[in-house]
């Protein structure tokens, strides 16, 4: 059964008073990231948004041991804390989780998180998808969807993202899930689930963004469910190659009430002067995807 | 002190030896020529059982160093080795390292760098890194890489910073040599468990381990001013600096117990009258050896002294010994391009504004395995003498056995 809203644990773990933006979706996430592992963790985390969350020497945000690391080694470094703690003895005593955003997972970090992931090593990778590199000014990252401006793609990105759950997926790793962070509760029950698993455990979870997007910071949740109700956004998890959609993602493959992706498109600046005629690409894009999606929910792999 | 074996092996092989006898706690592997064979012998020893370790077989150097750099931060200790393109692919994590503090000990095979490839010996991998605010020891001969290697534990862990045991790929990397085995009991005697991580990754004592740190000290949140960028980097040069005494000190803690020392940081052969002195790192020091006695029985009053400790650099020591001498002639198997030998660079700076020092002459010398026999450092001293005698005082580094004529 899913945990309810209520029913998540009261000790959090992000405290209050940040330094991220007005609106960041990453805490939502982070404090159900934090409750799932009950705090018996280590992260490990790169130079990204999450490092600015965080906090400045010597006042930290986050009431967890926290390893910051280099942008290309974020899965590396998991895998060095969880050799560490296991020739230590203390294996036993946290799980690691490496977090990262979707620059330095599915660009910079991907071929130590490939390496990881073929050796199976033991921990949790995290990607937060903010769709681009948001830290370092809203450049374009492999993870931008088709038509977004950044600041390295003035006229709209051409290419659609590429498809960070799939690739680890090929890795045949033990557990992969698509999650959002306007859905704490589909985080902690895939959080939750992950951490009793061994081997690598690749969790996607979508964030949205008010500075990158160009969206008021009032709308994080609203668009981020947005996103899912267009089906750009899909929750799902795989365990041992047993595919299922997940809270939202289920429900709409069950009604078939999908929005239209134009809908959420008009929400954000980003998009804004995005041809007609690349809106209809992108809807045909996810359309295609969708119903992969709930071809594999239907054969359960 | 209890009796070792004595084996004939690489050095390579001397390099696992150590680290196996260091009871190395985490192993991260990524291969290169010519540093392959040491984590090849360490996967086979994990495997058997005969170093009970984590062996990690990453899929690049980048990935190799960061492991050891998280491995290190849970207090495991943790070596890796590499060469040429391996360090410089690395040298993000060669200064995270050293930064974070972390007591890492890592062997290079000396190896030329590309572009054009090249796998064999010359000094520029290593030489390049120096800057990194590592330790870097050169070694003349596998026995000092076996040696070289246990003591370098000893070292990083009293001072918090990371060790590189630079040893020459091929020359030393694949040549057999006698080498003497400590005990496994002297060893132990020598160096003790790890002591605690400066940084602790605890649940019940969660800390943010390496976050941004701004240019001033900062209040934490009791009001308690905390160190500015500028101050921590302050520290790690004190430390680095303090190993100039912790070198020659666990060099001397070693030969207490293991019965061999190897002088800390410099060693010297016929210097004690020498006018003429030969500097040299790594396996090259021992052939300046053999063309010093070559100078002395035409007549040269020529020494060697070798630098052992090429970072922190030894200037007061290099000072002390090389003041008064007629001439210096330093031999790099490395070049700041656009510049000259990086050691001669030094070595020119530490002796400037002294009232007698001697005249320095650079030669660079072994690029990518080019050949150095001692006939060329004794024609390339006669050289620097009948410059000397002719009063040159600034010539061109001396390109030993070029031929750009074909």
């Amino acid at each position: 059964m899913p945990t309810k809203i209520l029913d998540l644990p009261v000790t959090e773990r992000v405290l209050s008073g940040n330094r991220a933006c007005a609106g960041c979706g990453i805490g939502i996430g982070l404090r159900a990231i934090t409750k799932a592992l009950d705090g018996r963790m280590v992260m490990t985390v790169p130079a990204s948004c999450l490092t600015v969350l965080g906090g400045m020497y010597p006042i930290s945000s986050v009431d967890v041991p926290w390893v910051n690391v280099a942008f290309p080694s974020t899965a590396a470094a998991a895998s060095g804390l969880a050799a560490g703690l296991r020739a230590m003895g203390k294996a036993d005593e946290m799980t690691v989780l490496a977090m990262a955003g979707d620059g330095g997972t599915g660009d910079i970090g991907i071929q130590a998180l490939s390496g990881a992931a073929e050796r199976n090593d033991d921990f949790i990778y995290l990607c937060y998808d903010n769709e681009a590199y948001m830290n370092t000014g809203t450049q374009r990252s492999g993870l931008t969807p088709a038509g977004a401006r950044t600041t390295t793609t003035w006229s709209g990105k051409r290419e659609n993202p590429k498809d960070m759950p799939r690739i680890m997926e090929a890795h045949g790793i033990p557990y992969v899930a698509s999650t959002s962070a306007v859905y704490p509760t589909d985080v902690y029950d895939k959080v939750a689930k992950a951490r009793t698993i061994h081997g690598l455990r690749y969790v996607h979870m979508n964030v949205p963004c008010p500075s990158g997007w160009g969206f008021d910071p009032k709308d994080t949740v609203r668009l981020g469910k947005m996103a899912v109700d267009a089906g750009l956004v899909v929750l799902y998890e795989v365990e041992d190659g047993v595919f299922r959609l997940t809270g939202r993602s289920a429900a709409l493959a069950k009604s078939g009430k999908r929005t239209p992706v134009a809908d959420y498109i008009a929400t954000q600046g980003r998009f804004r002067g995005m041809p007609d005629g690349s809106v209809d690409e992108v809807q045909a894009w996810v359309d295609a995807r969708w119903d992969g999606y709930v071809r594999r929910d239907t054969a359960g792999r | 002190m209890s009796t070792g074996t004595t084996e004939v092996m690489t050095g390579n092989e001397a390099a696992a030896a150590a680290v196996k006898l260091a009871r190395v706690q985490v192993v991260a592997a990524y291969p290169i020529t010519p540093q392959s064979p040491v984590v090849e012998q360490l996967s086979a020893w994990v495997e058997s059982g005969e170093l009970p370790a984590e062996f990690v077989t990453v899929e690049s150097e980048h990935s190799a160093l960061t492991v050891c750099i998280t491995a290190s931060t849970v207090g495991a200790r943790v070596f890796t080795a590499t060469s040429a393109n391996g360090l410089a692919y690395m040298t993000e994590q060669v200064w995270w390292a050293a930064g974070a503090r972390l007591p890492i000990v890592m062997c290079i095979a000396n190896r030329a760098m590309a572009a054009p490839w090249n796998v064999l010996n010359d000094q520029q991998d290593s030489m390049s890194v120096r800057d990194a605010g590592w330790v870097q020891l050169y070694c003349r001969d596998n026995q000092e890489i076996l040696d070289t290697t246990l003591q370098a534990y000893r070292i990083a862990e009293r001072l918090n910073v990371p060790v590189m045991v630079c040893y020459d790929g091929f020359l030393l990397s694949h040549t057999v040599m006698p080498v003497s085995v400590p005990s496994v009991g002297d060893a132990d005697a020598f160096l003790p468990k790890r002591p605690e991580p400066l940084q602790i990754v605890d649940v019940n004592d969660p800390r943010n381990i390496g976050p941004v740190v701004i240019a001033d000290p900062r209040a934490d949140a009791s009001g308690q001013s905390c160190h500015g960028y500028m101050e921590i980097r302050a520290l790690h040069q004190q430390a680095l600096l303090a190993a100039l005494e912790v070198v020659p000190e666990v060099d001397a803690e070693y030969a207490a117990v293991v019965g061999r020392g190897w002088g800390g940081l410099t060693w010297e052969y016929l210097l004690e009258d020498a006018e003429l002195v030969l500097v040299a790192a790594g396996s090259l020091g021992t052939q300046a050896t053999v063309a010093v006695e070559t100078l002395r029985a035409q007549g040269v009053q020529a020494g060697v002294l070798g630098i052992r400790c090429y970072r922190p650099f030894p200037a007061a020591a290099l000072r002390e010994r090389l003041v008064g001498r007629k001439g210096v002639l330093v031999f790099d198997k490395a070049l700041s391009y656009g510049y000259e030998g990086p050691i001669c660079a030094d070595l020119r700076a530490a002796l400037s504004g002294e009232p007698d020092a001697p005249t320095v002459w650079g030669a660079v010398c072994g690029l990518g395995g080019r050949d150095v026999s001692p006939d060329h450092l004794v024609d390339a001293a006669r050289r620097a003498l009948a410059d000397g005698h002719a009063g040159t005082r600034h010539r061109p580094t001396d390109w030993i056995n070029l031929r750009l004529d074909g």
